[in-house]
């Protein structure tokens, strides 16, 4: 006979989308820092494609308009200047994220022992255990990178509306703007999967008595 | 030297744990057969190790020094994943505190086993509902544990121990948590599944109302077998177990 558990990717799936689902409010907790993060990154580079595609479009009503707003649109110099500040604002916003998802994903390990310890007694292996948190932050990071990138690219819009009327549509392409967010949902997705690792290792090495030893 | 009809045989077993500086010897050297199909109660009083013993005996703990076999293969060269399939296949565990899996319905938690024991998900769905049915649940199979009295979430795990049809159920303290009614109706439930089913029930316990279906007791004192009884020796020193604690 093959001495070998399995747990089946489609099961794994199942059993990640319910744990989310059981715990929707905790789930939400976890994915709001990383909304608000894809959502600031989406919101800077959509604003950027617009921006730019005003700039580059030649249009001098729309180059007033800039100008009006504070935008030296002489001086190349400033423009990359602001790249280089706003670059770092949201390497920092991303930092942030990170390390709220890591300790709100330890938190929830802790909550789970429990639950973990369980599995493992009923002959889940480490790397069950580890696929299902990763499936989980991978679920949290797609949807919630979604919800911010959605966000991110409603906001820049408006707030682009509101400076610059209809003027901000000279030069700017929908395209560049699906670019933005997808970009965004990638770094999201990713992001949630690197602040997840760290916790979901010390799950998944866990042994089932000392799970089993913690008391609620 | 060893029978044939041994399905869990200790040795030697010692363990030690570490208290800061200091080395506690919580068993210090155990030898024990079980026999195949018994009921076994490891008796005593708390702190005496029977949990570590179980434990030991039930793959989740490493010992120190000395054997476990179970089924005459020795545990502790099983490597991760062979001991995973033996968690999975040969034993189920029961323990005090219920451990369902609240975010799973009753019936999930029972079928879970079986999807780490590779079956297709329609045969554990029907075994799953089967199994409920044998402990009594048989309409609350779709119910979370916080739905479910201790008594219904400690029958769900009972199921849940079954699930694999192991040759060993693993029950620590089962009755702890229950009431006086509640804990009875588990132990009947484990002696009946003991007698149809042939499985061997090991049981950490110091409820003394598990030495009646006990066939054998085995008392634990200071980390060594104090004594070991079988049931007809057990009906007549009845009369010296209160004193006992």
């Amino acid at each position: 006979m093959d001495r070998q558990v399995v747990l089946p990717f489609l099961k794994s799936l199942e059993i990640a989308y319910k744990n989310l689902r059981v715990r929707f409010f905790r789930s939400m907790i976890t994915t709001m820092s990383l909304v608000l993060a894809i959502a600031f990154l989406t919101f800077v580079g959509v604003t950027t494609d617009i921006i730019n595609g005003m700039l580059d479009s030649g249009n001098t009503e729309a180059h007033q308009k800039l100008t009006q707003s504070g935008y030296d649109i002489d001086s190349v110099q400033s423009r990359m200047e602001s790249d280089v500040k706003q670059r770092w604002i949201i390497m920092l916003s991303l930092l942030v994220c990170v390390v709220g998802i890591v300790n709100a994903q330890l938190m929830a390990v802790t909550e789970r022992f429990r639950e973990i310890g369980t599995m493992k007694c009923l002959g889940a292996l480490d790397r069950f255990i580890l696929r299902l948190f990763l499936l989980e932050a991978g679920i949290q990071g797609l949807a919630g990178a979604a919800i911010g990138a959605v966000a991110g690219c409603f906001f820049a819009l408006l707030n682009a509306f509101f400076r610059f009327g209809t003027l901000f549509l000279t030069g700017f392409y929908w395209s560049d703007m699906a670019a933005a967010a997808g970009v965004a949902m990638g770094v999201g997705s990713l992001l949630s999967l690197i602040g997840v690792f760290y916790p979901a290792m010390v799950a998944s090495r866990m042994q089932p008595v000392e799970a089993m030893r913690i008391e609620h | 030297m060893t029978e044939p009809g041994n399905i869990v045989r200790v040795s030697k077993l010692t363990k030690n744990f570490k208290m800061g500086k200091m080395d506690v010897e919580v068993l210090k050297g155990i030898d024990l057969e079980i026999v195949k199909g018994q009921y076994i109660s490891i008796m005593g009083p708390s702190g005496s190790g029977k949990s570590t013993l179980f434990n030991m005996i039930g793959g989740l703990d490493k010992p120190t020094s000395g054997k476990v076999y179970i089924d005459e293969v020795d545990i502790s060269q099983l490597d991760a994943y062979e001991l995973a399939w033996l968690r999975c296949r040969k034993i189920g565990y029961i323990f005090q505190t219920f451990n369902i899996i609240q975010v799973m319905t009753a019936l999930e938690n029972v079928t879970l086993p079986m999807v780490f024991a590779g079956m297709n998900n329609d045969d554990a769905v029907q075994k799953g509902i089967e199994l409920l049915d044998v402990v009594g649940l048989g309409d609350r199979f779709q119910h979370k544990p916080f739905e479910l009295s201790g008594g219904q979430q400690q029958r769900v795990a009972v199921a849940r121990a079954l699930a694999n049809d192991p040759a060993i159920i693993l029950a620590d303290e089962p009755t702890g948590n229950l009431d006086l009614t509640t804990g009875e109706e588990i132990i009947k439930l484990l002696k009946r599944l003991s007698l149809e089913r042939g499985v061997t029930i090991i049981s950490a316990t110091h409820d003394f109302k598990m030495l009646n279906v006990s066939d054998q007791v085995v008392w634990i004192r200071d980390g060594r077998v104090d004594k070991i009884e079988d049931r007809n020796e057990l009906s007549i020193s009845v009369g010296q177990i209160d004193d006992r604690g």
